[in-house]
């Protein structure tokens, strides 16, 4: 038997297609699947509409959401807040953009509404804008999750768990908002040598282990517990914490009266820190 | 066969150097590991029982504990409701890990014998040692 490199890869070749466009022409003719999900998609949209209709009550009956009140913040409060915050968590301080974590932390107006900047206002220019997750209604990062280690909760929490994360980073790249940080190193290896010079770790929360990402989890821990976030109890005057879903709740009165900013909202996230201007 | 001297003296001592650690052992097993309940919360108990009984809770405290993480983690909820109905607080720093404050003498007792080397203690820690 004798068959030339032409010929070879011709009959390849043709097999290959064969089989790549026989299987998918397969998978696509398959009943089922597809018309579910168009029917689902269908189904949601009414209901969505149907619920605005009516207003909140079809919603979900929790939302919580962040305001940051940019008019009463100052550098050493939100200093105060980042300190309170990495201490409550044992997030290390690497000292090092590279190996950095941070859970909350200072940006410049610039950086922080690239969308809607505006060099003429004095004002804001100034201010420390405090950036921590965004907590989406439609989170990026848990789309992209391929092991479902990040995940949006009921109440609108997107949560993070470590056990599962396997490192890959992509809700790192998937986060508009750079508000994930990935474990270089072992953080214990900088969370002893600042205990040796001082440091006190929070007890009562574990530390993180290299190789998973980590964010802001607004707290959950001590939700649980019927606490009031770190930052919030650090500076309750800045920062207001809050029912979204609930009409009267104290974030939905301060929004009625204050003009209020989120971060890139034409990307759709629907992120729920809003910034009080 | 060549060099049978050679090959037989060869095996004999391989032989000898492989089941060394088999005869030097021989007649004398490890000893059991006795995990410590000496901690002053479990002395201070009224009754010492665990959040279930002991025997369940050496035989299936891995799957247990994984249980507890997901309703806490991923659910959300945060309380456990035990066989006899008692609610406890779910958190293995600060629930399993108050009772048993000596993780050196009860986790580590048992896992070092079986060679187990659970993660939990890559990010949890013992919050009454003084070390990470």
């Amino acid at each position: 038997m004798s068959m030339d490199r032409r010929k070879f890869l011709k009959v390849a070749g043709l097999s290959t297609l064969i089989g790549l466009g026989g299987s998918g022409a397969f998978e696509l003719l398959k009943p089922g699947k597809v018309d579910a999900e168009m029917e689902h998609e269908g189904h949601h949209g009414a209901h969505h509409g149907a619920a605005h209709e009516k207003g909140e009550e079809a919603g979900p009956k929790i939302r919580l959401a962040m305001l940051i009140d940019m008019k009463a913040i100052t550098k050493e409060k939100a200093e105060k807040i980042i300190h309170t915050c990495h201490h409550l968590h044992n997030v290390p301080n690497w000292g090092d953009p590279k190996n950095e974590i941070k859970w909350i932390w200072e940006e410049e107006y610039e950086h922080v509404f690239t969308d809607s900047y505006n060099e003429y206002d004095e004002v804001l220019e100034k201010l420390p804008f405090l950036l921590m997750c965004n907590h989406c209604d439609e989170p990026p990062c848990a789309r992209v999750c391929p092991v479902e280690a990040t995940f949006r909760r009921p109440d609108g929490i997107v949560a993070q768990d470590y056990h599962r994360c396997i490192g890959c980073r992509f809700c790192m790249a998937a986060c508009p908002y750079g508000s994930r940080s990935f474990n270089w190193l072992d953080p214990r290896v900088e969370l002893k040598k600042e205990m040796a010079q001082g440091r006190k770790l929070n007890k009562r929360f574990p530390t993180r282990m290299r190789g998973v990402v980590e964010k802001c989890n607004f707290c959950v821990e001590r939700l649980a517990e019927g606490k009031k976030p770190g930052c919030v109890e650090a500076c309750p005057d800045v920062m207001h914490f809050g029912n979204l879903a609930d009409e009267n709740s104290n974030v939905r009165k301060i929004l009625r009266e204050r003009v209020s900013l989120r971060r890139k909202l034409e990307l759709g996230t629907k992120p729920s820190v809003f910034y009080l201007v | 066969m060549y060099d049978s001297g050679k090959v037989i003296v060869g095996l004999l001592i391989f032989a000898g150097i492989f089941l060394f650690p088999f005869i030097y052992q021989h007649g004398s097993p490890a000893e059991k590991p006795k995990p410590s309940l000496d901690t002053p919360a479990i002395k201070a108990l009224p009754v010492k029982k665990c959040v279930e009984d002991t025997k369940f809770m050496i035989t299936t405290h891995m799957q247990f504990l994984n249980e507890w993480r997901d309703q806490a983690l991923r659910d959300g909820n945060r309380w456990y409701v035990n066989k006899a109905g008692k609610k406890v607080w779910i958190s293995l720093q600060n629930t399993c890990l108050k009772c048993h404050s000596n993780k050196k003498d009860f986790c580590d007792k048992c896992h070092n014998y079986a060679a187990v080397q659970p993660y939990c203690w890559d990010c949890h820690y013992d919050p009454n040692g003084s070390k990470l």
